[in-house]
């Protein structure tokens, strides 16, 4: 595309894959106990999403990436010292819960807010990408919501390939059931693209990507808009975990084969 | 193979390891910058227009990641907090109360001494007029060295968190986790900066997918705060050598547990608890009461137990379960977990402090004081001090040699409490060289005259300390069932002694899924082990043909994580997935690298990975 692309990521922190938690009600509403305890990752989801981004970027010349967090500053400041590294973008930081105790259509009307705020932003450019299951932690349906609020009606969730064809038209591959894809092409921007999980691996950390990124990061956090999401709109009755499912026993001399019909008759339960 | 080409920047300072030591020396350095924004001292001369180009990386996968629950004095960092307020840290709690409590065997498989056993015997007995319940005698004083009135206790995670987020926040100095570095750069007899860790590579360090060979930072001024077993700093004592007399020969391994007290437990948020006596004698423990109903609990296994079977995990559990621990903490659970070898050679471990273009600081420059038990605080200052030498300079325009870093940092360092208290602890615990007793005669002595007396001791290398196994379990075990225990370990791939403590004695671990889990479980519900792939293994069994020819393979034994396993042809294998960084591998391989050389035949490495849990 003649000018590159303008892609907008929307993607917030999420605790730590292995992490344990325990939603618990408090005066604010409910959230997850030890929550600024917890060590968080840009939600893997949303990575993917901006790893493609950053991919696309490279190959188009003249493009630009963003990345739209809402997530608490002091948070978000620490996740970034995480994700600069990795590949060039430009941070729009609203000050805000991720707890995942939010709406959905609370946080779309911030995020969709934020882009609309971005200067320079051209609709005719723009690729709106996320990740298909979430923008931070909540239903799913964050994204589409965005889109939507934005005018947009391209949308491809759980994509997992975007080829730009010489024609300038956007060749995507959705997930579908049954392991199969629906491949569909679309004339161009702008798009909203939720990412499964892509093909790029986690890019390595480039030193001056970060020192490069952190020249942009730091006064977009110093100005990042504080936003009311998670408080009062939402009542939520009740919070609770699965049924534990975690249980240490120890069991000498099984066989694999009975240790296999185990794992079996647990799955399926 | 072409040699890899690796790509290069310029900054003006680089610290290696994110840690208190390198707390104190950004938040110091930084506070200067931000007073004084257009100084022309604060200007970069790497790149030019640019302020002071400072940066910092950090091997864990964030920050705050791998470290530990402290008490301290925290005289250093109050200094440069003087509002510091414990409520603003997560996990922060001032001193309210110290007791010291003397552990004895409750269950007799501990290997004490027949003198220590009349002893253990004659308190029992005694036990109607003394501080005595529960199998263990509470202290009617806290020795005045030890004792941290008006400390603060912490989870170092959470505090280190804490910092970072202040200097993130003034943007002024940058800290990179997930960075390891591999070497520094030296170059005619300077350092001139660090290279980075290799990524993209297989667990070899060969080449694989997304190679990317690691970027060499060059810097006027390499800060090296990468801990005892960090591989710049290792790799620059490899270089320069250690100064005369000066060796690193006394370790510990540090293993707690962060644990979610029981409803019951009256222990109160501040309450610090020091043990000693068991499970064995040589063991020391410890509970800081973090905040209500949050406790961190540990213990110290040191290398002058002389054991070839010094277990961290196992002793930690069997630990937890004494009589005067467990009604505390029975019913609880395990939040977090975690270990880390701790240098305990004090002012003896000193290496050259400062060369050109470089300069050290925090444990790995022999800070931490084995008779006050502390080593953050002093870690803190070390960087404080750093920081204060490197301003002058800056701003006097000098370069970052070997003569002005002397004057500017070591001259400080001389003069300051670190140095003044270290050389009164130097052989405070020469006296652990010849058993316990003469250990904690040697402590008390050297505690209460400031370092004037002490009980000597020859100190050894830490391979030379090991026993056989042989030779160990005589009298308990015999040839025959040691023989058969290594037949059943090989079978099942794990180390000996769980078969040979259990045979032993002790009892086996009654594990309720909750705090008495199994050490695997404790990986994955505590530590939240993780590597992330395209790194080369860190751990390294540098020559195999030693490995294969050694019958007493305490690397396994004493490994943290059950990373290091037995392997093909006698060689260990290692799997980085489980690896904690803690270290204990280094100073419990039993075979030396050469005669008479004090490194040992494993080589710890920049790897990235490790706990993921920031309330250690």
């Amino acid at each position: 595309m003649a000018g590159g692309y303008q892609i907008v990521v929307c993607g917030t922190l999420v605790p730590d894959p292995l992490q344990t938690l325990e939603p618990v009600m408090g005066t604010q509403g409910p959230g997850l106990k030890n929550e600024t305890m917890l060590p968080a990752v840009l939600d893997p989801w949303a990575a993917h999403a901006l790893y493609e981004a950053a991919a696309l970027a490279r190959q188009h010349p003249g493009s630009s990436v963003w990345l739209v967090s809402v997530g608490p500053r002091a948070r978000l400041q620490q996740l970034m010292m995480s994700v600069a590294q990795k590949v060039p973008f430009q941070l729009v930081a609203c000050d805000g819960s991720a707890s995942g105790f939010t709406d959905a259509m609370e946080v779309a009307g911030v995020l969709a807010e934020a882009i609309g705020r971005i200067q320079g932003l051209d609709r005719e450019r723009l690729l709106l990408f996320g990740g298909c299951a979430s923008a931070s932690r909540d239903a799913g349906a964050t994204l589409q919501i965005v889109g939507e609020q934005l005018g947009i009606t391209e949308q491809f969730m759980a994509v997992d390939e975007l080829l730009v064809q010489p024609t300038g038209e956007l060749r995507l591959k959705e997930r579908i059931e049954g392991g199969q894809y629906l491949v569909s092409v679309c004339a161009g921007p702008p798009v909203v693209v939720g990412w499964a999980t892509g093909n790029l691996p986690e890019p390595p950390n480039n030193p001056q990507v970060g020192m490069l990124n952190m020249r942009g990061i730091l006064p977009a956090l110093q100005q990042a808009r504080a936003v009311q999401v998670g408080v009062g709109s939402a009542v939520y009755a009740s919070v609770s975990i699965p049924e534990q499912r975690r249980a240490t026993r120890v069991v000498r001399d099984l066989s694999p084969a009975a240790i296999a019909a185990e794992l079996a008759a647990w799955i399926r339960s | 193979m072409a040699e890899a080409v690796h790509p290069s920047m310029e900054v003006d300072i680089v610290c290696v390891g994110f840690g208190p030591a390198a707390g104190g020396f950004l938040t110091t350095l930084a506070r200067a910058l931000e007073k004084a924004p257009q100084a022309p001292w604060c200007a970069s001369r790497a790149a030019p227009g640019m302020p002071l180009q400072v940066v910092c990386y950090e091997r864990a996968d964030d920050l705050g990641f791998g470290v530990s629950g402290v008490v301290t004095r925290a005289r250093a960092m109050r200094a440069s907090f003087p509002d510091l307020d414990a409520a603003q840290i997560p996990l922060a709690h001032p001193v309210r109360h110290e007791e010291i409590l003397y552990l004895q065997d409750p269950v007799g498989a501990s290997r004490r001494s027949r003198p220590l056993r009349a002893a253990d015997w004659c308190l029992r007995r005694a036990g109607g007029v003394l501080p005595y319940a529960d199998w263990a005698l509470r202290l009617p004083y806290v020795p005045g060295f030890l004792r941290k009135t008006d400390g603060l206790l912490f989870s170092v995670g959470q505090f280190s968190q804490w910092v970072a987020a202040q200097l993130l926040a003034g943007g002024l100095v940058q800290v990179w986790p997930g960075t390891p570095v591999a070497a520094p750069l030296i170059e005619q007899n300077a350092v001139v900066g660090v290279r980075l860790a290799d990524q993209g590579t297989d667990r070899h360090g060969r080449p694989a997918a997304g190679y990317l060979p690691g970027m060499d930072v060059r810097a006027a001024l390499t800060v090296v705060a990468d801990g005892p077993f960090g591989p710049v700093g290792r790799q620059l004592d490899a270089r320069f050598g250690m100064p005369a007399g000066h060796h690193q020969r006394e370790w510990a391994v540090g293993m707690k547990m962060v644990v979610d007290l029981p409803a019951h437990s009256a222990l109160l948020p501040g309450t610090v608890i020091h043990t000693f006596g068991y499970p064995e004698p040589e063991i020391f423990g410890f509970v800081y009461v973090l905040a209500e109903g949050i406790a961190s609990m540990g213990i110290f296994v040191p290398s002058w137990l002389d054991s070839p079977l010094r277990a961290p995990y196992r002793y930690l559990q069997h630990w937890l379960q004494h009589p005067a621990l467990w009604r505390h903490v029975q019913g609880g659970a395990m939040r977090s977990w975690g270990a880390k070898s701790l240098l305990e050679s004090g002012v003896r471990g000193e290496p050259h402090l400062v060369g050109d273009g470089y300069a050290r600081i925090g444990e790995g420059s022999g800070t931490t004081n084995v008779l006050t038990g502390s080593g953050i605080d002093e870690a803190w200052a070390s960087g404080v001090l750093l920081a204060e030498g490197v301003i002058e300079l800056l701003q006097a325009g000098a370069p970052f040699t070997r003569e002005n870093l002397e004057r500017a940092y070591v001259a400080r360092r001389r003069q300051s409490w670190i140095e003044r208290e270290g050389q009164q602890a130097a052989s405070a615990r020469d006296g652990f060289q010849r058993g316990f007793v003469a250990g904690l005669v040697g402590m008390g002595l050297a505690g209460l005259t400031r370092g004037r007396l002490r009980v000597r001791g020859r100190s050894l290398r830490p391979y030379e300390r090991v026993p056989a196994l042989a030779a160990y379990c005589a009298g308990r075990i015999d040839s025959e069932q040691l023989e058969a225990a290594r037949r059943q370990a090989a079978a099942e791939g794990t180390g000996l002694h769980d078969i040979l403590m259990s045979r032993a004695g002790w009892p086996e671990i009654p594990l309720d899924g909750r705090l008495l889990v199994s050490h695997q479980d404790a990986l994955l519900l505590g530590g939240k082990v993780q590597a992330p792939a395209g790194y080369a293994d860190h751990v390294v069994f540098v020559d195999p043909a030693l490995c294969a020819a050694c019958d007493n393979k305490l690397c396994i034994e004493a490994c943290s994580g059950q990373a290091i396993t037995p392997g093909s042809g006698g060689v260990p294998q290692f799997d980085r997935d489980k690896c904690i960084h803690c270290g204990a591998c280094l100073w419990n391989c039993t075979r030396a690298r050469g005669p008479g050389d004090e490194r040992t035949n494993v080589e710890f490495r920049a790897g990235a990975g490790g706990l993921h849990s920031a309330e250690n």
